[in-house]
């Protein structure tokens, strides 16, 4: 058996067997929802069903009802689906780039940063699609054979390449996500009272049995399923900053885009994480299960990651003065001290400014505090886009056409709804999915568990 | 034919491990082993090849890549060649730095779901599929060893039985199975 230093604090507290972890897991699922729930759950779905709307409207009357002008031709859509994207990028990397670094502690939290990262790849898509204005030729984007003199699409573009990076990053970590639930589905199935429960886990589970050389197929599956997803996180990033980068509009034609974009999708989608699983594990009781170290481990990703993006807003701004380039210089003074100077600093403040604070221990184990400052990186984050994208659009080559973008209700509506939808989703998945992975979390229960640990002969104690 | 099978229960996967290597070391060949998480090492103790679903990875990915390559130059390069600012595109191979993300990600797309479905196939693991496990606890926190007697002719049942009766187990049963 795999031991650990001593010193290292354990990952699952208090005295905990194998049947407990079950427990602690299933219970939430069988047990009756509690009102609060119910209530976040009715709100989460009346502000989905306005967002929902807003697209009707939006579909029904054309893309004109979005606060866009000529010289703007994108605003909050792109902004919303770079956000959402980014903020899909935690799930994949803690499970997968974790896994590949063998990290354990991503075992309490992968299932439900993965489920959040489907969820917010749902959100992203959505603004793609409906920004075409025509839904149902959506089917355009792919390379069929057609009848318009067998017009292919573009593969020298970069907005193909986002349809290919998306769409297989979406189902790749669909997969991932759902391989890993089918023994945990098999778990609830085995202790479903409810024949329809029952019947629904038995399904989902897919006859799933625990047999040996299941197991065996089912590491490596994970393995190599992580060695591919590695890889794929961080080509779909770099893939949505080509669709700037590869531009010719001062402001977005810069080399630093992949990573830069990257390193700051790891740090919204972290940020997103922590905000969702510091209200999950105290509704669901998982205390033991993830606790300030996990979110310590968390804040030390936000900042690490939100270092790299300050060092690449500050890079930006003196190449652009470096470069020479007086165009190149005036997209990024504008941004500074333009008619978007509140956006330019507050993404500035948020995202430069309050990942340093993680320095501090005491503050990088203080749950609100780590609760407060996920919030402000995500409002971070996504001024972060709107800034790239409007500010570098606003004030184009001729000044006659300069212009400001003020979003219309429908905009907002639009953006606020895929905030409910994405709860509605996670709220469902937290009731009906297990949200731990619970037998990932019972290997690792021998070497990293509280009372196992230092125990000086660890099969005697149970 | 008829069959019988002694499933005996442990509730460690330690104990397990322990007293499979005792069984195999008398001759007793262990038929099956459920447990609700992987038991680290308990493969070669029983005879269980390592998988070669990664080398179907590798396959699939190959076939990704090699569909992509040949697609797009078909669209880019065959059919319907571009002119973008005086840039035609002559040969793939001129090109090809276009050409890369969308390889990558084919590559990706191909080797995962092509892996996936074929692990799926292979576990016979599929929508609708009814439970094999012996006891529903098997999913929770016992670990349980099968062990068919018709692949076990050198061994009586009984003798079998006391056998695991020394390893720790929690408690042992025999069914009788209609093949």
């Amino acid at each position: 058996m795999q031991k650990e230093a001593a010193i290292r604090e354990p990952l699952i507290l208090g005295h905990k067997t194998y049947h407990d972890v079950t427990e602690d897991v299933c219970r939430p699922i069988e047990d009756k929802a509690p009102r609060m729930w119910y209530i976040l759950f009715g709100i989460a779905l009346i502000i989905g069903t306005y967002g929902v709307g807003c697209i009707m409207y939006l579909l029904g009357t054309g893309v004109g009802v979005w606060g866009l002008n000529k010289t703007i031709g994108w605003a909050w859509d792109i902004t919303n689906f770079v956000w959402w994207v980014g903020i899909g990028h935690a799930g994949t990397l803690i499970s997968a780039v974790l896994l590949l670094f063998r990290q354990k502690w991503r075992m309490a939290i992968n299932r439900s940063a993965e489920a959040m990262t489907i969820f917010a790849v749902f959100m992203a898509g959505t603004f793609p699609l409906i920004h075409m204005g025509r839904l149902w030729v959506g089917y355009w984007t792919l390379p069929l054979p057609n009848q318009f003199g067998s017009l292919w699409v573009n593969f020298n573009s970069p907005l193909l390449w986002d349809v290919f990076a998306i769409s297989t990053y979406l189902s790749v970590s669909l997969v991932f996500w759902y391989i890993g639930l089918i023994p945990d589905f098999a778990t609830i199935r085995d202790r479903a009272k409810k024949p329809v429960s029952k019947k629904m886990y038995s399904i989902l589970s897919f006859g799933w049995s625990g047999r040996a050389k299941h197991w065996n197929r089912f590491e490596l599956v994970s393995l190599v399923l992580a060695g591919l997803a590695t890889p794929l996180v961080f080509s779909v990033h770099s893939i949505v900053s080509f669709d700037f980068a590869t531009s010719v509009i001062p402001g977005w034609h810069t080399t630093i885009f992949p990573p830069y974009f990257v390193a700051g999708a790891v740090f919204s989608g972290f940020a997103m994480v922590q905000t969702l699983l510091l209200v999950m594990r105290k509704a669901m009781n998982l205390e033991a299960y993830i606790h300030t170290k996990h979110i310590e481990y968390m804040n030390i990703v936000i900042m690490v990651t939100g270092s790299i993006v300050g060092t690449a807003y500050i890079t930006e701004l003196f190449i652009s003065w470096y470069s020479g380039v007086e165009y190149e210089s005036y997209a990024f003074l504008n941004r500074a001290t333009g008619p978007y100077w509140w956006a330019y600093w507050s993404m500035m403040t948020c995202n430069v400014i309050s990942p340093q604070l993680m320095w501090f221990r005491k503050l990088r184990r203080s749950l609100l505090f780590t609760f407060f400052i996920s919030i402000i990186v995500n409002i971070g984050m996504w001024f972060e886009r709107y800034v790239i994208i409007v500010t570098s659009l606003h004030r184009d080559y001729i000044p006659a056409a300069w212009s400001m973008h003020y979003p219309s209700h429908i905009d907002i509506g639009i953006y606020i709804g895929t905030i409910g939808l994405f709860f509605v989703f996670f709220l469902l998945f937290a009731r009906y999915f297990p949200v731990l992975a619970l037998n990932e979390v019972k290997t690792i229960l021998k070497s990293s568990g509280e009372s196992y640990k230092n125990a000086p002969d660890s099969n005697s104690v149970h | 034919m008829s069959d019988k099978i002694i499933f005996a229960t442990y509730t460690d996967e330690e104990i397990l491990k322990d007293g499979a290597k005792k069984l195999v070391s008398k001759g007793v060949k262990i038929n099956e082993v459920f447990s609700p998480f992987p038991i680290h090492g308990i493969d070669p103790i029983i005879g269980i090849k390592n998988t070669r679903l990664g080398i179907m990875a590798f396959l699939y990915g190959l076939t990704g890549l090699t569909l992509a390559t040949i697609g797009m130059r078909y669209f880019m390069i065959v059919d319907w060649p571009m002119n973008i600012g005086g840039k035609p595109n002559f040969s793939y191979l001129e090109n090809i730095l276009a050409f890369i993300p969308i390889s990558f990600e084919f590559t990706v797309l191909c080797a995962a779901h092509g892996m996936a479905i074929t692990y799926l196939l292979r576990n016979k693991t599929l929508p609708g599929m009814p439970a094999q496990n012996p006891y529903p606890t098997t999913t929770d926190d016992r670990f349980v060893i099968e062990i068919r007697l018709s692949e076990n002719k050198k061994h009586s049942s009984e003798e079998i039985q006391t056998l695991l009766k020394t390893t720790g187990i929690e408690c042992l049963e025999e069914k009788e199975y209609v093949i």
